[in-house]
């Protein structure tokens, strides 16, 4: 699973797309809308941590390190020789690193949950149930060294901490952005009408992403086009507003020429022309730029839903010292470097952003962007409970799913 | 001992294939079966083991998976048809009018495809249906295009997909027909083509029946063909897929599994009546 280019991107396709995979997950969501959205603890309503302890100092490294991390997080230069981070840690450390690649959030968990790893990298639907779970300790941020050149808009997030403390280093984030082919899309689009309200423009030739949270851009999209709907965060809908982001999801379909899962096959059709405008990631487009595709990505007016990792540290820790040293070290600005430029997504740490190979990739990923990040829902999974602090009952995970089957008809 | 009583012996060699038909086989289907009539939590993703029919209420109550369900039968069951159409001219061929080095070339040119990876097959159509690929380039002088991605694209890439499972049954069966009957027919005034439909065909049919229930019972299970050249389609393949892969609720994903399984059964009892389950 470590070979090729094609598997770089599988690892941001299992970040992004199958971290929404989970089904349940605690309260949270990324404090997006672009109002700076009220701190962790506020909106957390009725949840609460358990009782786990925190380490003080980081004592003598153990020797080793179990890493359990999306692939692409970790990579020691076998699946491409120029492509390690992982030998300069052991070597500076002294701690081996154990790596073990996970698929999908769910998977994350359940590993977790065994204590055999000691430190993960969670997306923003896995952490809240590791927390609620007991299976990750709070991390004591004050011995990490490179934890105060993470970007401000990263810390304490609905999904990384509970009241003020973090449970986490923030490690990368992404949007989901809207891509267009510039031969043929004009002018520019500026809004998500365009895969909307005003799909017909491009009938047959829309592309959406094939996951029930592609729900929740519908959401966003209702949520700023209209109020009336009552729709504060697009993770957490009541049925009405889910059976409104399905009709008009369902309208959407007849303009859809297919819905993606697979980048390369979003990458593909765009080159090709099956597909002129619909949902992508800033790495499709970069990829599919790279290819010759005349197309251009572009973060609508509305805003826009996007993930965002954290590494965590487990409460069953064996390596508890060497965990925080992996850390430290993965979030110090050559690491997210070299990790952020490898996967294709916005480093936490924006001093890494001197030190890219490409000198414009941090511009290209918005990664010293307050703004732009706070203009993204993060991916939360939804839950019974409604997530913007509602005193009524949401629709879940499940229930999106039935309604994304059904808008598939 | 074992020399002197057979019953024994016959015992201990039939013992270990019936266990794995048994446990690991039917044990795997009776779980699945069991898991539908779970439920899970929905906080914890975790299964519950209460016994509960709400998933089949579900899978009964929402329109969709009814139509999902008829979709799905009604594409394999023009996916059987279209490579009946197209296999049994081949099979014929194969069968009784190519010389014996030809026979050979064909039986390994049907195998062929056979051997080259799946999704790579997808993929070729997926190229091939593409808006700028071969078929709207032929197509576009005739002021034609491409049918796009959609089911018309799976129905193709399906066919195509499991075309040799029909091509091999029939062309065995039909090897078997005796020349002799062929000039019986033709002694007794038949025309070729009362030959066909008369002697030829009715002796063929269990083995097309045969190959109907390969080609049937692969377009059911298929969820990979849809979402490679699928457009926006899906089938009860995907139903399962996106229950168990993405929401992770492995009881309802269960559930919607043993629809295919039952229209499998009614197949097969059907088919059994033509003796076509001698043919396999």
């Amino acid at each position: 699973m470590r070979r090729n280019p094609t598997k770089r991107l599988a690892a941001l396709a299992c970040a992004g797309v199958l971290a929404l995979a989970a089904t349940a997950c605690g309260t949270s969501s990324g404090d997006g809308g672009g109002d700076g959205g009220p701190k962790a603890d506020e909106k957390q309503g009725g949840f609460t941590a358990p009782d786990v302890p925190m380490t003080d100092a980081i004592g003598d490294p153990e020797g080793q390190v179990n890493i359990l991390a999306w692939p692409g997080y970790a990579e020691d230069g076998s699946t491409d020789k120029s492509v390690d981070w992982v030998t300069p840690f052991e070597k500076e450390s002294g701690c081996q690193a154990n790596v073990k690649y996970f698929g999908t959030s769910d998977e994350a968990v359940q590993l977790m949950k065994t204590g055999e790893y000691d430190v993960v990298s969670a997306s923003g639907d896995a952490t809240l149930r590791l927390i609620a779970g007991g299976d990750v300790a709070p991390v004591n941020t004050d011995l990490l060294t490179n934890y105060a050149d993470i970007a401000p808009f990263l810390k304490d997030q609905l999904f990384n901490s509970v009241g003020d403390q973090m449970y986490g280093v923030p490690h990368g984030w992404g949007a989901n952005l809207l891509m267009y082919n510039t031969d043929v899309v004009k002018p520019a689009p500026t809004s998500w009408s365009a895969v909307f309200d005003d799909a017909s423009t491009y009938a047959g030739k829309v592309t959406a992403y094939d996951s029930p949270i592609y729900i929740a851009d519908a959401a966003l999209y209702l949520m700023k086009t209209q109020p009336d709907l009552g729709i504060e965060n697009p993770y957490a809908l009541d049925k009405d507003q889910l059976a409104a982001a399905v009709d008009l999801l369902k309208a959407q379909k007849g303009n859809v020429s297919e819905y993606w899962s697979d980048y390369l096959k979003e990458v593909q059709a765009f080159k090709t022309g099956d597909s002129v405008i619909g949902t992508t990631w800033q790495v499709i487009a970069s990829v599919a730029q790279g290819e010759g595709a005349p197309v251009e990505a572009v973060l609508p007016e509305e805003g826009a839903t996007g993930w965002s990792d954290t590494w965590m540290i487990s409460s069953k820790a064996k390596n508890p010292n060497c965990g925080y040293l992996w850390m430290d070290y993965i979030t110090s600005p050559k690491a997210q470097a070299a990790v952020a430029e490898y996967f294709g997504e916005a480093p936490a740490n924006t001093k890494a952003c001197e030190l890219t190979s490409d000198k414009t990739f941090c511009d290209t990923y918005h990664a010293e962007d307050a703004d732009f990040a706070s203009q993204i829902w993060y991916w939360t999974t939804p839950i019974s409970q409604c997530l913007d602090g509602r005193d009524e009952t949401c629709t879940d995970y499940g229930e999106w799913t039935t309604a994304w089957t059904e808008v598939k008809g | 001992m074992i020399d002197r009583r057979p019953g024994l012996r016959v015992g201990l060699l039939l013992t270990p294939p019936m266990l794995w038909l048994g446990v690991a086989y039917l044990g795997a289907l009776a779980a699945l079966l069991v898991t539908s009539l779970w439920t899970q939590n929905d906080f914890t993703g975790s299964i519950e083991r209460a016994w509960t029919l709400e998933n089949f209420r579900t899978l009964f109550t929402v329109d969709v998976y009814r139509t999902i369900t008829l979709r799905t039968i009604g594409i394999a069951a023009l996916v059987t048809v279209i490579d009946v159409v197209l296999a049994f001219p081949i099979a014929l061929y194969m069968a009784k009018v190519a010389s014996p080095r030809l026979q050979r070339i064909l039986v390994i040119s049907v195998l062929t495809p056979l051997w080259a990876s799946y999704l790579v097959k997808a993929y070729a159509w997926r190229g091939m249906l593409s808006a700028d690929g071969p078929i709207a380039w032929i197509a576009r002088p005739f002021g034609l295009d491409t049918p796009g991605y959609g089911l018309p694209a799976v129905v193709i890439t399906l066919s195509y997909l499991w075309l040799p499972y029909m091509i091999l049954p029939v062309y065995a069966g039909l090897e078997r027909l005796p020349d002799s009957l062929f000039e019986a027919s033709a002694d007794l005034g038949a025309g070729a083509w009362t030959t066909l439909r008369r002697v030829v065909f009715p002796m063929a049919f269990p083995a097309v029946v045969a190959g109907s229930i390969f080609t049937f019972s692969l377009s059911m299970g298929d969820y990979i063909a849809v979402k490679i050249v699928g457009g926006t389609g899906q089938l009860l393949g995907n139903v399962v897929y996106d229950n168990q892969g993405a929401a992770n609720n492995l009881p309802f994903a269960a559930a919607v599994a043993t629809v295919p399984i039952v229209v499998m059964l009614a197949y097969l009892t059907a088919v059994r009546r033509t003796g076509a389950l001698e043919n396999l």
